[in-house]
């Protein structure tokens, strides 16, 4: 009896400009393989399936965890971290792909620097003083703790912006995870001083307003952030924003 | 006005954004590169805490027992003073994350809650969540981010360090690095460097660290000449989830939050582990160690593990397994402190901790090892700084849980300063530092010409396998001089092999497998300053365990070692060095008695 198998297929491309092609492999089924550990193997024994030699897969990853939000890519389609897709839960051929919203560097790498500059646009930060001594941060009860640490885990993977129909060139959106962000800052203590800042930085064409309340975001997160309700508290004040700037005029 | 000072950061976790921060508040230009975006980087992994001795429990501690703790836990090889500086600065840290928004863990009335960690009696440990590391880079990330948007910090990422710029008397002048994607290599001039490029974990194959902790630019370094410290010392974290692609950590918080390490009295017990009764399950941690119990530091918690499983048989089904046991502990309050980590061993083993006990096995975790430095952080090699992990200042012979976020702040806190001061005093570069970048340019284009163009049949992925194996089988939890000695052949063989790595792609566009097989080279030099480090000290002391010479011996060994590069051997050469013990007398270390 043949032993058992994996097979998969990848969408490679090798520089930024070049067409895209598939590959496919088949490799040797042992219990605990994640889409990462497809990729070793195929760095140890470069050979499609049909025997040709090929190159070992570029990809982003670094922590294999879940906690660094480097490898983002398309597995059967779906925007997820490859470290956390088991094969065993994975319906075969696996199909992998490079994001497709995302400008691609090489095979599975593709370039999400626009979430940083998101973030600087927002100035995702608290503004200290500086970091000579200054006594205790502020008090906060845990409830507050708990809500800041849950959005505080957002890695900036982009599987939000992946997902998001809104997401692309024609709208400009910034996208859930960077809102957020903003709400987590303006929700702490000293970080809502520049609030205004940061909503003004939201409202107008590629801001909060392009959103279309697909909800594609919160399904796609990996680390379940409340996008969504980010979404709508955020463009509430963001509303409110607008219309006290109305009357200021 | 005088010019300002240009100081090149290498590595962007805990230990560089301090620096940056450090070095950008005070005026100074900074140059930050790194292998990945400085968000992901490898500090992310860190789940438990960060220690500081802030007292807020009401125990009594103080900074003076935090300190005495580090360097007991470290079995005494530590330079004391740098200890006592990083536990007095401490609380103030603890203080400034917390101000720059890192979501601690809050107690009813909203200061700040402590746990307790490995190794000591008080609850010492600041959470956030069960991804401390990862909310304290986010915070240092978002300070830097401001500053880069200021103009003060300009960031290379995607970019690998390859080498330091000396001139000709040796003063470090910049580096020399290559762009990861277009692959050209470039020289930086700078008035000083700061390394922050983290552990080594590849050296060992599989171990908790991430992808890109290979140890290959402080290979590059010691090749250059600098000195590389107590090598040897390796920790190896007794909770690991075995995997196909790496061993994940599962947090000491795990126990500091009451979990329990467990195997079956009855060894070869078939059944479920939440099938077998109370009486029937052997608590051997909390039997053999009365008073720290499951908290014994990772050491002693490693060696017990290997000695129920390899020397009474006594591992999970057989295998080598124990159990640790969050699972009569309310769902409530393990979600709240520990949620992060539940979820990690559920979603990559599929069974909940809430409900079963986890089976997990010892892995490599850490280097106490890593660049000597002065006191200021500084490396033998002037203008050339090392901070956090891959500096080997702080832990010793045995790192204390949640002291590793605390010690790359700190280094960072010294060393972005020092380096600012280094750089007002230092002369101006003299004519001979452009020769020296660019001879240092063309020497490494000259090391990627010769591996692009190698003729042979390696497979550079095959000798990092073979690599780890005879690492991680003979170079970590107990150490035998001949089995090391063989290691040591092997290496020098994986040496003479890798002069004919085939590389099966030969592009010069984001090639990750011709990187790789570029660090190989400096991973096999390290390697052998690991493994030769170890053959040499002959006690056991803290992580280093020789059943052959099982005790400790200060009179020999009370000494840091240091490693030198010897070109004409192509070997190390070692030195060994007073430890300054002047505010802790040595004592026996033992965590068994009541």
């Amino acid at each position: 009896m043949a032993n058992k198998t994996v097979l998969f297929k990848i969408k490679r491309q090798t520089t930024p400009t070049s067409e895209p092609f598939w590959e496919e492999f088949e490799i040797d089924y042992r219990a605990g393989l994640n889409v990462i550990s497809l990729f070793m193997e195929v760095a140890l024994k470069p050979l499609t399936r049909d025997g040709k030699a090929t190159t070992p897969v570029n990809y982003d990853s670094n922590c294999l965890e879940e906690v660094c939000g480097s490898c983002a890519m398309l597995i059967n389609g779906r925007a997820r971290m490859a470290c956390s897709a088991l094969v065993d839960n994975l319906e075969q051929p696996i199909t992998i792909e490079p994001f497709s919203k995302f400008p691609v560097v090489r095979d599975l790498q593709v370039d999400r620097s626009v979430l940083f500059e998101n973030l600087k646009t927002v100035k995702a930060w608290v503004p200290v003083d500086g970091t000579y001594s200054l006594g205790d941060g502020p008090r906060q009860l845990p409830q507050v703790q708990e809500q800041a640490y849950q959005l505080s885990q957002c890695m900036s993977c982009c599987c939000c912006m992946e997902s998001c129909p809104q997401f692309n060139e024609s709208t400009g959106f910034v996208g859930a995870a960077t809102i957020a962000q903003a709400r987590l800052f303006n929700m702490h203590p000293t970080g809502k001083v520049l609030k205004e800042e940061r909503l003004a930085a939201l409202m107008g064409d590629g801001g909060i307003q392009e959103c279309g309340y697909a909800q594609n975001c919160v399904e796609a997160c990996p680390k379940e952030i409340p996008l969504t309700k980010s979404i709508s508290d955020v463009g509430g004040d963001v509303m409110k924003k607008a219309v006290l700037d109305f009357f200021r005029l | 006005m005088a010019k300002t000072p240009k100081i090149i950061i290498v590595g962007g976790g805990l230990a560089g954004l301090s620096a940056a921060i450090k070095v950008a508040e005070a005026g100074g230009q900074v140059e930050l590169f790194s292998l990945v975006p400085v968000k992901r980087s490898h500090s992310v992994c860190a789940q438990g805490g960060i220690n500081s001795a802030k007292n807020l429990k009401g125990e009594g501690d103080s900074t003076w027992l935090h300190f005495d703790d580090t360097v007991y836990g470290g079995d005494f090889l530590a330079n004391q003073p740098a200890v006592k500086l990083m536990c007095e600065m401490g609380p103030g840290i603890i203080d400034l994350l917390d101000r720059m928004g890192v979501p601690f863990n809050r107690t009813p009335e909203g200061v700040l809650d402590f746990r307790r960690f490995g190794g000591t009696l008080f609850n010492r440990t600041a959470f956030a969540g069960a991804t401390t590391g990862q909310q304290l880079l986010y915070a240092l990330d978002e300070q830097v981010r401001r500053y880069e948007s200021e103009g003060k910090v300009k960031k290379y990422e995607y970019w690998e360090f390859l080498s330091a710029a000396l001139d000709g008397k040796g003063t470090c002048r910049g580096i020399c690095a290559m762009d990861l994607r277009s692959m050209e290599v470039q020289t930086f001039a700078a008035d000083a460097v700061i390394m922050a490029t983290g552990g080594i974990g590849a050296i060992f194959g599989k171990s908790t660290n991430s992808v890109v902790c290979t140890g290959s630019a402080q290979g590059s370094l010691y090749l250059q000449g600098a000195a590389y410290g107590n090598g040897e010392m390796i920790q190896v974290h007794p909770t690991c989830i075995p995997g196909e692609d790496k061993l994940r950590l599962m947090s000491e918080s795990a126990r500091g939050e009451g979990g329990r390490v467990w195997v079956p009295k009855t060894a070869g017990d078939k059944r479920p582990g939440k099938q077998i009764p109370e009486g029937e399950r052997f608590y051997f941690l909390e039997e053999w160690y009365p008073k720290y119990g499951n908290l014994v530091p990772r050491d002693i918690a490693t060696r017990a593990i290997h000695k129920v499983v390899y020397d009474q048989g006594m591992g999970v089904e057989g295998q080598p397994m124990v159990y640790l046991d969050l699972s009569h502990i309310d769902r409530a309050t393990l979600d709240r402190k520990l949620g992060g980590i539940l979820d990690i061993y559920e979603k990559f083993v599929g069974d909940d901790p809430h409900e079963v006990p986890m089976k997990i096995f010892p892995g490599m975790h850490y280097t106490m090892g890593g660049l000597w430095v002065d006191i200021n952080q500084m490396t033998n090699i002037p203008g050339l700084y090392a901070t956090g992990e891959c500096d080997y200042s702080i832990h010793g012979a045995n790192r204390l849980g949640a002291n590793s976020l605390l010690s790359c702040i700190y280094a960072g806190f010294i060393a972005g300063p020092h380096a600012l001061k280094y750089a007002a005093g230092s002369d101006a570069p003299g004519a001979d530092v452009e020769a020296a970048l660019a001879a240092e340019k063309k020497r490494q284009l000259a090391k990627n010409d010769a591996l692009l163009n190698n003729q042979g049949s390696e497979n550079p992925f095959q000798l990092w396998r073979e690599l780890g194996d005879t690492m991680s089988k003979n170079v970590t939890v107990t150490r035998y001089n001949d089995r090391m000695k063989e290691t040591d052949a092997k290496l020098v063989e994986l040496q003479e092999r890798y002069k004919k790595v085939n590389l099966s792609d030969k592009s010069m566009w984001s090639n990750q497998s011709f990187l790789f097989a570029r660090q190989m080279e400096n991973m096999l030099q390290l390697a052998r300053v690991v493994t030769q480090g170890a053959i040499l000290r002959d006690e056991s002391r803290g992580s280093h365990y020789k059943p052959d010479f099982p005790e400790r011996n200060d009179e020999r060994f009370l000494k840091t070692t240091k490693a030198f590069y010897d070109a004409a051997n192509n070997a190390p050469r070692f030195e060994w060095e007073e430890v300054d013990i002047s505010l802790i007398k040595p004592r026996p270390r033992r965590y068994d008695s009541k």
